[in-house]
């Protein structure tokens, strides 16, 4: 221990800060209420923190976080069995999983199954914990020299690596950016004072609530969807599980994909716009390449499964790098923490860290305690979970439908903020019909007053020379880098693959 | 001269697009543009307004080029009864304060209207089952600031 504190007092302080008592138990609440939104289908991650966002400005900052961090990885680790069991997602990042899972239940092995799926998990938790623990302080270092070119460009990558990311059209994708960006500032510009686009309304001044906005578009919009699938039947087949302990074999054919899984999890989590979905599916797309007799994808190979799951977790985890150490969220989800950060007087920025160690390195040592709570909640626990796959829908959405009224009205306590949240919802709906996904438009909606705000001392210190992007170093870095990521998507060789990669799961 | 519509989903998002661009861009003629070096309040805006529109133009243009999917029908009655459910809601708690108890129940009873599989005593017991829980939870767990009930 003694070893331990001195060759990382950073960790030293966090696991100090998050073990106290009623830090381990917001960390307990969080990851059960995760791993409950991960069972359930209909609400996934996003909505599901939009909805408690409320309930956390009472609580200690640090509380509030690791809470909400628990939620968010929670859900991935719930998808994961839903996944397994019955075929159905509970997390749009657990969809690869359904195929060879799936199958192993079938077989029988279910069990099985579900310890990979967890110990890879907590596997690549840990690794993603010892990551940003170690590559947290020189990011955040670096960033402290970033002046608002390189923000810009930063934010420009993000952006357009959400949008080459997203399922379907890459034109529906950046047109979406460009409307989250509008509705980012709605509101009283920071420079002038003036109100933009906010019609009079005296509740738009400030701005649209990111609650309204993310839960009019992913919970509301969700809901209505779903009702029309009717009641989708859950077959499960599966009441009791025998034999969870994988064999010998099983972990043999497991630590390489599982390795390989965590290391390219790693990477989309840590790029801004990406995460644990896309990170998922490029590590299946791997898996099923370099194994010696892919026939077995599809028929229950285990290797589909600990790739997988190590690769949406190790994302989920490192999608905190970028949020914590730059002050820029890589996803929607990221957004609401950075919010509950701002909510709770803490500026989100690389100076976090040094400020607020407690906060920062007591929520990274909360992740990897959570990550082991998980793996206990969801082994020994797996009976309460298959209970709950049996409630059907329709008993679901009416509890879905009141606890998101709940959350959208004690933000501020205003009929106004239901209504817009209607609005919103209705138009997601649109979007759901017209196959333009949301999740870009949610991130550029956080970006869009930082955008504007980098942009704009940008050109001033610039005199209004837009090549300040270029002749910066690291500005141009991001910008050229954005160019490739674009260049090789478009290529029409990868452009094809990467429609098989992001549309085939949907059949799935 | 007669173009065909091969993908109603695109031709319908673009021309989305171009609305919501032509709508930003004509909000934002009231705020004064600046110049590249002093950025006044519509020049992001406006600059938005033009990016989107083009890509809606692309995107609708391409409808009529490449195949795509026509538009599943919308679910009207799940969309109007949800609706409803929520701004009742907002209504009865806020506009009419008739207490937390009586808008938990309005919003679970009218969102179960939309499924298909409607029965009144499942319906109640849900309702039932609900304001239970998040009175527990949010007056009496959470200490939200809303009265029970309109006598207070």
């Amino acid at each position: 221990m003694e070893f331990f504190a001195e060759y990382f007092p950073n960790l030293t302080l966090g696991f100090s800060t998050a073990v106290t008592p009623i830090n381990l138990l917001y960390c307990f609440l969080g990851v059960f209420v995760g791993t409950l939104i991960g069972v359930l289908p209909g609400i996934g991650p996003l909505a599901a923190i939009a909805m408690l966002l409320p309930i956390t400005f009472n609580l200690p900052p640090v509380g509030a976080l690791i809470m909400l961090a628990g939620i968010y990885y929670g859900a991935q680790y719930g998808g994961s069995t839903t996944a397994i069991l019955v075929k159905l997602p509970g997390e749009s990042a657990s969809v690869v999983t359904c195929i060879d899972g799936y199958e192993m239940a079938k077989q029988g092995r279910a069990g099985p199954a579900l310890a990979i799926a967890a110990l890879g998990s907590f596997f690549a938790g840990t690794v993603g914990t010892i990551l940003i623990a170690t590559a947290g302080p020189p990011i955040a270092e670096m960033a402290l020299k970033f002046g608002a070119p390189e923000y810009f460009s930063l934010m420009v990558m993000g952006l357009m690596a959400s949008a080459v990311l997203a399922s379907g059209s890459l034109l529906k994708a950046m047109a979406m950016i460009v409307l989250g960006l509008l509705f980012g500032i709605v509101g009283t510009d920071v420079n002038s004072g003036m109100s933009r686009f906010a019609f009079g309304v005296s509740g738009l001044t400030d701005g649209i609530s990111f609650v309204v906005i993310a839960m009019g578009l992913f919970g509301f919009a969700e809901v209505v969807n779903n009702l029309e699938g009717g009641g989708s039947k859950r077959d499960l087949l599966f009441q009791k599980i025998k034999n969870i302990w994988p064999t010998l074999d099983d972990f043999k054919r497991s630590w390489r994909p599982a390795m390989r899984g965590t290391a390219i999890g790693a990477f989309f989590g840590t790029l801004p716009g990406a995460g644990p979905t896309i990170a998922s599916f490029s590590t299946y797309a791997l898996e099923k390449k370099v194994a010696k007799d892919p026939s077995r994808f599809g028929k229950g190979a285990i290797e589909g499964v600990a790739g997988p799951e190590s690769a949406n977790n190790a994302a989920a985890q490192c999608a905190f790098i970028p949020t914590l150490t730059l002050g820029i969220p890589g996803s929607g989800t990221m957004a609401l923490m950075l919010g509950a950060l701002t909510i709770q007087g803490i500026a989100p920025g690389p100076q976090v860290m040094t400020q607020n160690p407690e906060l920062f390195w007591g929520l990274i040592a909360s992740m990897w305690i959570g990550n082991g709570m998980l793996v206990l909640l969801n082994l020994p626990l797996i009976g309460l979970w298959v209970k709950l796959l049996t409630v059907p829908y329709r008993m679901l959405f009416p509890a879905i439908m009141c606890f998101m009224a709940i959350g959208v009205f004690s933000v501020n306590n205003q009929a106004l903020d239901i209504n817009m949240t209607l609005m919103f919802g209705f138009l997601g709906y649109i979007f759901v019909k017209l196959k333009c996904e949301p999740a870009p438009l949610i991130l550029a909606f956080v970006l869009g007053p930082l955008m504007e705000e980098n942009l704009r001392r940008a050109l001033l210190i610039s005199r209004g020379d837009p090549s300040v992007f270029l002749t910066r170093p690291i500005s141009a870095g991001f910008l050229i880098a954005t160019a490739l990521f674009l260049a090789v998507m478009l290529a029409p060789a990868i452009r094809k693959k990467r429609e098989q990669v992001l549309e085939e799961p949907q059949e799935a | 001269m007669r173009f065909k519509i091969k993908s109603q989903e695109d031709f319908w998002a673009g021309l989305m697009f171009i609305g919501f661009g032509l709508a930003a861009i004509i909000v934002a003629r009231d705020y004064p543009m600046g110049s590249t070096m002093r950025m006044g309040p519509g020049y992001f805006p406006t600059y938005l307004g033009a990016i989107m529109m083009t890509l809606g133009a692309i995107i609708s243009f391409r409808s009529t080029m490449v195949q795509g999917e026509s538009i599943r029908k919308f679910g009207w009655r799940g969309l109007f009864l949800l609706s409803l459910a929520f701004y009742t809601y907002g209504f009865l708690i806020d506009t009419l304060d008739v207490g937390f108890v009586l808008s938990i129940a309005a919003v679970v009873i009218l969102s179960t209207l939309a499924s298909r599989e409607f029965h009144w005593l499942e319906s109640l017991g849900i309702a039932a089952v609900l304001v239970l829980g998040t009175v527990a939870v949010f007056i009496w767990g959470l200490d939200m600031p809303y009265p029970l009930f309109w006598w207070r």
